[in-house]
């Protein structure tokens, strides 16, 4: 049986609480990051994280990709959209294909 | 050529040179076709992780309006007291699917009530309008974020399967196969020569056996000069 956890700004956040998601509320990049291993530690299958803390501990997500869990997702925080997650879809085409072709540089 | 790496021209060593290629080129067919069939599934995927995240994203970004609206109109501590005992649990079941031997998650998710609209944790005296909005839009976009960090986790996981596969299908396409090519070929060359030199040498082995046990060359000779002898006479002859 595995949870789901938010992680991010607390105003981005709080909300998905009532959803029955947990929500872990970080300002601090180092404090994301060690909450982001312990989570990743334990089970959580998925951890949906706000941009712009992604943006900041980039290299402790670098760590997850290969493993099958846990999914670490990007969403927009309250800040409005960095577009990161779009950015992000893009590289996963270009790695595996070796050009864009789904999303044609139109963003 | 300066990758071309010395080989001993053995029979042996050809054996085992032709025995890897044909390793290599099998394997070189199946990889690519892992390689295609992987690609195809992960362009279906990829699309449709670019459909739900364009959605989940949408959908987040007007929740979080009406939650800007809502906490304009609260105080901190109201909506701390709305959301400290949530109602709503979701409890997730991860199973693996195998997409050509990459291992991809599904999620399963049950909610612990079983009404799946049971999500406000609150009563509604004492918190604003914009807040229920925001928590209904916030749910109706739950199962989309499920779905999308299914699809999104299995995209990467895909994505770095087909750039191993394809790097690999590249270095037996480009390297391997033309190199054992090369060497049989080279080998191959080795002993044709090796063969033609061994046939020359018996040939003149046998030419001097022959010599010595028959000396023809003597008895030619003999009869050479036997030959003009008889010529001479002839010329004489001829004269007076």
């Amino acid at each position: 049986m595995y949870k789901i956890a938010v992680l991010g700004d607390r105003d981005s956040i709080y909300g998905f609480a009532t959803l029955g998601l947990e929500t872990f509320p970080v300002t601090d990049p180092d404090a994301g990051a060690d909450t982001l291993k312990r989570l990743a530690m334990t089970d959580y299958a998925v951890i949906y994280i706000t941009e712009s803390l992604k943006a900041q501990i980039e290299d402790e997500i670098e760590k997850f990709r290969d493993q099958k869990l846990p999914a670490i997702i990007p969403i927009p925080g309250v800040s409005g959209n960095t577009g990161q997650g779009m950015v992000d879809v893009k590289r996963l085409v270009e790695q595996a294909v070796g050009s864009d072709i789904i999303f044609n540089n139109d963003n | 050529m300066a990758r071309k790496k010395q080989v001993n021209p053995t029979r042996m060593e050809l054996t085992k040179l032709k025995k890897k290629l044909a390793t290599a080129v099998r394997g070189h067919k199946l990889l690519k076709d892992k390689r295609d069939e992987l690609m195809r599934q992960f362009l279906d995927l990829v699309r449709e992780n670019k459909a739900l995240r364009e959605r989940v994203e949408e959908g987040i970004a007007r929740a979080n309006k009406d939650f800007v609206l809502a906490r304009a109109g609260m105080e901190d501590e109201e909506v701390n007291a709305a959301f400290m005992a949530p109602r709503q649990n979701v409890a997730l079941e991860a199973s693996f699917k195998n997409v050509m031997s990459v291992e991809v998650p599904v999620f399963e998710y049950r909610t612990k009530t079983a009404d799946e609209n049971d999500i406000f944790s609150y009563g509604y005296a004492f918190t604003s309008s914009d807040l229920d909005g925001a928590v209904a839009s916030l749910s109706t976009v739950l199962q989309d974020m499920l779905r999308l960090a299914e699809v999104e986790k299995s995209c990467q996981l895909m994505a770095a399967e087909i750039e191993k596969t394809r790097r690999r299908v590249n270095a037996l396409e480009h390297v391997m196969i033309p190199d054992t090519q090369e060497q049989i070929k080279y080998i191959q060359m080795k002993l044709d020569e090796n063969e033609r030199s061994t046939q020359i040498r018996l040939m003149k082995v046998k030419d001097m056996m022959l010599e010595e046990t028959h000396h023809y060359k003597e008895k030619m000779e003999a009869k050479l000069q036997e030959i003009l002898a008889a010529d001479a006479t002839e010329h004489d002859a001829g004269t007076v």
